[in-house]
């Protein structure tokens, strides 16, 4: 890394980032199951995978299926409770060498409040991501991120627990996202995680059976970027001011800046770490190289670019 | 585990079956029998996911040493993309990665059992055994005579031999499942290791936990990473006691398990949500190395 370019440290409203390119949750461990590939302080963040208060199995499998330049993924939020998480994690996040934020997930406003009482004073840990958006749940209205209202409650309670700062991962599989959006931002919440994956669904017509044990799953990978673009776009320009992390089908350098022009303040790389462990890193440094080339100074620089057509209309479900 | 970029030495057809050898020697120098590498493909397709292979040969020494042979079927875009690799190219490689087959302390004589390309992973682990100076027995089964992995190098590297085909082509006519049993029996096999469809490692793990006999299973399931992050590729596996379970990966604390631990039904049954966790299934085998997380 060059010491005399612009700087890719980033700073959203107090939760600082050595680079803009963290690895998103459920797609890179703790760090801990990277750290043999990955050099960990080279990575811009790290957010977990996704921590309930009890034990969670899962899924059976089929929990994966590889669609066009994506995947689908039906886990169902397995993990071994935050009791189990904090003992086993615990010590490695506390010693990671990059920033983490552990990714907060329940089925009831109580349990989000239960898991942020015991995440909330981890060492090392810089936020938490309400993971308020997974589709791999029994009921569809248990995503609070579906409804303004419950994703207001969670999010309340959330920030009313923890001395952290806390950031809600909303999905894009509604009416109306900067609605959702307002609501957690009214909630307390410090920023927004856009977007989660996408609920989608493939079937093997050979046997007539859904590819995904669970029949639908969550649809990630390059597949999704415009959406995610999109969303970032949509909601930046309405809540001006609010810090954005960009998710959803990013591999390379190209792809963050773009939702870094479209908006957000960081970025987070799921699926591509699954292929390039060292994405994050490799993006990073290429996103150096860009402002350089682009004579920018810094990575906020790059929200100022968006060069839209003057005459440009919202979309027709905003203006009614 | 170790990332690094390997040159294709060769790629040749191997009866129904591809073989690619690739230069890797950190990978080689670590491997062991039942580990296997992740496979980066090519960037700008339409497909993303590494491929898992299990690992046939690893060279340690001698004028092959650093080379490392995986062995394939043509099942999808991935493997059609590798099957036409060529000499000089170079292949983005993990590896290795996972547990590997325990080789027995007291128990000396061993039937390795292998279902289509299934087998490929058996010869390392065949030549490791011999190292150690165990009796090797191996079955190989397919549906064909063209599917029947390397029949001449098995008779080279085991005491005995057994082939089936589904076709009567080579071998008995019928599964391995058929002549297991008599198999067993005449061998007087103390352990068995198989690796194959997971429909037939079902058959066999079941009968040798009916029978009291270790039996170690490497397993496939659809994965992701194959680092041990993204939880798609798990196994429902019963806990120490013969009761509990959770649902654990195959790719770090896989692909090798004792087959005995695996729920079975839950993971290939027909409606793995309406059975009831087994209750005291008691475990076998030695030894209990899968670390079971609650559950």
């Amino acid at each position: 890394m060059s010491s005399a370019g612009p700087s890719l440290a980033v700073d959203l409203d107090g939760v600082v980032f050595p680079t803009p390119v963290l690895a998103a949750s459920g797609c890179f461990g703790s760090g801990r199951e990277m750290s043999e590939l990955v050099d960990l302080r080279r990575v811009g963040g790290i957010v977990t995978k996704s921590v309930t208060l009890g034990p969670t199995k899962g899924l059976a499998t089929p929990r994966m299926v590889e669609t066009e330049s994506g995947m689908l993924n039906a886990i169902g939020l397995q993990n071994p409770g935050v009791e189990e998480f904090l003992n086993k994690e615990g010590p490695f996040i506390s010693s990671a060498g990059t920033p983490v934020l552990i990714s907060v997930a329940g089925k009831s406003v109580e349990e989000y409040a239960q898991v942020t009482m015991r995440v909330r004073d981890v060492p090392g840990v810089v936020a938490l991501e309400a993971n308020i958006s997974c589709p791999n749940v029994e009921r569809r209205n248990q995503v609070f991120a579906c409804h303004p209202d419950q994703a207001y409650q969670v999010m309340a309670t959330m920030t009313r627990l923890s001395p952290l700062p806390v950031f809600a991962k909303l999905t894009a599989d509604v009416t109306d996202i900067v609605e959702v959006a307002e609501a957690c931002m009214r909630a307390g919440a410090h920023g927004l995680s856009l977007i989660n994956t996408l609920l989608g669904m493939a079937i093997d017509v050979e046997n007539f059976r859904p590819r995904l044990s669970a029949s639908t799953g969550g649809l990630s990978g390059p597949a999704i970027r415009p959406v995610a673009v999109r969303c970032v776009y949509q909601v930046a320009r309405a809540l001006p001011g609010v810090p954005i992390i960009g998710i959803g089908g990013i591999t390379e350098a190209a792809h963050a800046i773009e939702f870094l022009v479209a908006g957000a303040w960081a970025v987070q790389v799921g699926t591509a770490n699954f292929f390039n462990p060292e994405v994050t890193i490799q993006i990073a440094d290429a996103i150096g190289a860009f402002l350089r080339r682009k004579g920018l100074a810094s990575v906020a620089d790059l929200r100022e670019q968006l060069k839209t057509p003057d005459r440009v209309q919202e979309p027709a479900y905003r203006s009614g | 585990m170790i990332r690094t970029r390997c040159e294709v030495l060769s790629n040749r057809r191997s009866g129904a079956y591809w073989s690619v050898t690739l230069v890797a020697p950190e990978i080689a120098e670590q491997a062991k029998p039942g580990q296997f590498v992740q496979i980066g493909v090519p960037e700008r397709r339409d497909f993303l996911l590494r491929r898992p292979f299990s690992i046939h040969q690893a060279s340690r020494r001698g004028g092959w040493a650093g080379i490392l042979e995986i062995v394939f079927d043509v099942v999808g875009p991935g493997t059609a993309w590798l099957a036409g690799i060529r000499p000089h190219d170079t292949l983005d490689v993990i590896g290795p990665i996972g547990r590997s087959f325990h080789v027995p302390r007291e128990l000396s004589k061993c039937l390795l059992v292998g279902g289509g390309y299934g087998a490929a992973p058996l010869y390392f682990l065949a030549e490791e055994l011999r190292s150690r100076n165990k009796v090797v027995h191996m079955v190989i089964g397919a549906r064909s005579h063209e599917r029947v992995f390397k029949p001449i190098e098995g008779k080279r590297l085991a005491d005995t031999l057994s082939i089936t085909t589904e076709d009567g082509t080579m071998g008995e006519r019928g599964m391995i499942t058929d002549v297991l049993p008599n198999l067993i029996e005449t061998t007087g096999s103390q352990v068995v290791y198989a690796c194959g469809p997971n429909r037939m490692l079902r058959a066999i793990a079941e009968y040798c936990r009916d029978q009291g006999l270790p039996c170690q299973v490497a397993v496939e399931e659809l994965m992701a990473c194959g680092l041990g992050v993204c939880w798609t590729c798990v196994v429902p596996v019963i806990g120490l006691d013969g009761r509990g379970w959770w649902n654990v990966r195959t790719c770090v604390e896989g692909p090798v398990f004792n087959g005995a631990r695996i729920w079975w039904e839950r993971w290939l049954g027909e409606h793995p949500e309406a059975i009831r966790p087994p209750d005291g299934l008691a475990a076998v085998g030695e030894p209990e190395r899968v670390e079971v997380w609650p559950g």
